[in-house]
């Protein structure tokens, strides 16, 4: 299950006991269990329900509980085009979720804006909320979103959990 | 000549500028000050009986005198004919009037033809914007003059520095 373990290996037939550290296993907890907020903005959405879908299944990674409410959700996948009509509401969906919390940026539009560099479309979804995975393709394969998400499992491996963290996003007040 | 034109010109003489067939697409254009009064006779005609409106647009054409044209397409669904009718209207008096009256379905194209081209419909009963936000200052998008990248509204978050 991707836990470092510490200790000797258990034999055959003892308990299975092994010892590590507190933050592993909770990072560990973390990653096993990530429910993702529905965001679908376009066609990127259509590549995010096949992963859920039995032929992909990303519940195997435990990122399948799709939730539609920001507060039971631990990570958003922006999957499409961002207007900036839309921009105040993924910020706001954005502070309603709990700590701790990940973004995925799903497709080039959410990442860069793709090919709409037009009046109306936010040139990446990064100008506004902080990303943690971007996720590129047009629109992106289940498998890469995949490997998007193994990719955030890696990073939530290496976060420090009992140590204060730097606060990740500063709104700068005007 | 196509019967439908014909007919059209015999009632409107003076409204009535020309008209254009082309692969079996009739277009009718009509002086501005005309139109209302055409669309209610291809509207309430019972040989043209056009009851549904399919379309609304607006082109822009940046080199002419009359610089808009707005472009009703209707539909006889009991005839199975469609008309195109088209005016134009010059840049510094917008205004055309609203079909509302005649077909419902004109209100929501005709809001969007506002906020792309800002061409304004007298008598519309909800004459606001529809795609873009209603405070948006920026101009009208569809206008061949408005930078395809916008005048900066994209990339301003003024919501970032909102204490809420």
């Amino acid at each position: 299950m991707g836990l470092v373990q510490i200790g000797p290996p258990a034999k055959d037939g003892d308990i299975g006991i092994m010892t590590l550290s507190l933050e592993k296993a909770v990072n560990w907890a973390r990653k096993g269990s990530l429910w993702p907020m529905t965001f679908g903005l376009a066609c990127c959405a259509i590549e995010m329900i096949a992963a859920v879908s039995s032929r992909y299944d990303i519940d195997r990674y435990g990122a399948g509980v799709f939730r539609a409410s920001p507060r039971q959700s631990d990570l958003m996948i922006v999957a499409g085009t961002v207007c900036r009509r839309m921009a105040p509401v993924i910020r706001k969906i954005y502070d309603q979720m709990p700590e701790p919390k990940y973004v995925i940026s799903m497709g080039s539009c959410a990442t860069s804006g793709n090919i709409y560099d037009s009046y109306s479309v936010v040139q990446g979804v990064d100008r506004f909320v902080p990303v943690d995975i971007y996720v590129p393709g047009c629109p992106p394969t289940p498998e890469a979103l995949f490997d998007g998400i193994f990719k955030l499992q890696d990073r939530i491996m290496q976060k420090r959990v009992f140590t204060k963290q730097p606060e990740q996003v500063k709104v700068v007040r005007a | 000549m196509h019967p439908i034109a014909e007919k059209i010109q015999t009632r409107f003489p003076e409204g009535f500028i020309s008209s254009n067939e082309w692969r079996g697409d009739l277009a009718i254009s009509v002086k501005r000050e005309a139109l209302h009064d055409v669309c209610a006779y291809i509207r309430t005609d019972p040989e043209l009986d056009c009851d549904y409106m399919v379309h609304v647009s607006s082109v822009d054409w940046p080199d002419e005198a009359e610089r808009f044209e707005v472009v009703y397409e209707v539909y006889s669904i009991r005839k199975r004919h469609r008309i195109r009718i088209k005016t134009r209207v010059p840049e510094n008096d917008c205004r055309v009037d609203s079909m509302v009256d005649l077909w419902m379905g004109a209100n929501f194209m005709e809001r969007e033809v506002f906020d792309m081209m800002g061409i304004r419909f007298n008598h519309h009963p909800d004459l606001r914007r529809i795609l873009m936000p209603d405070d948006y200052t920026e101009g009208y998008p569809l206008r061949k003059d408005f930078p395809v990248q916008g005048k900066g509204w994209r990339d301003t978050f003024d919501f970032l520095n909102d204490p809420n």
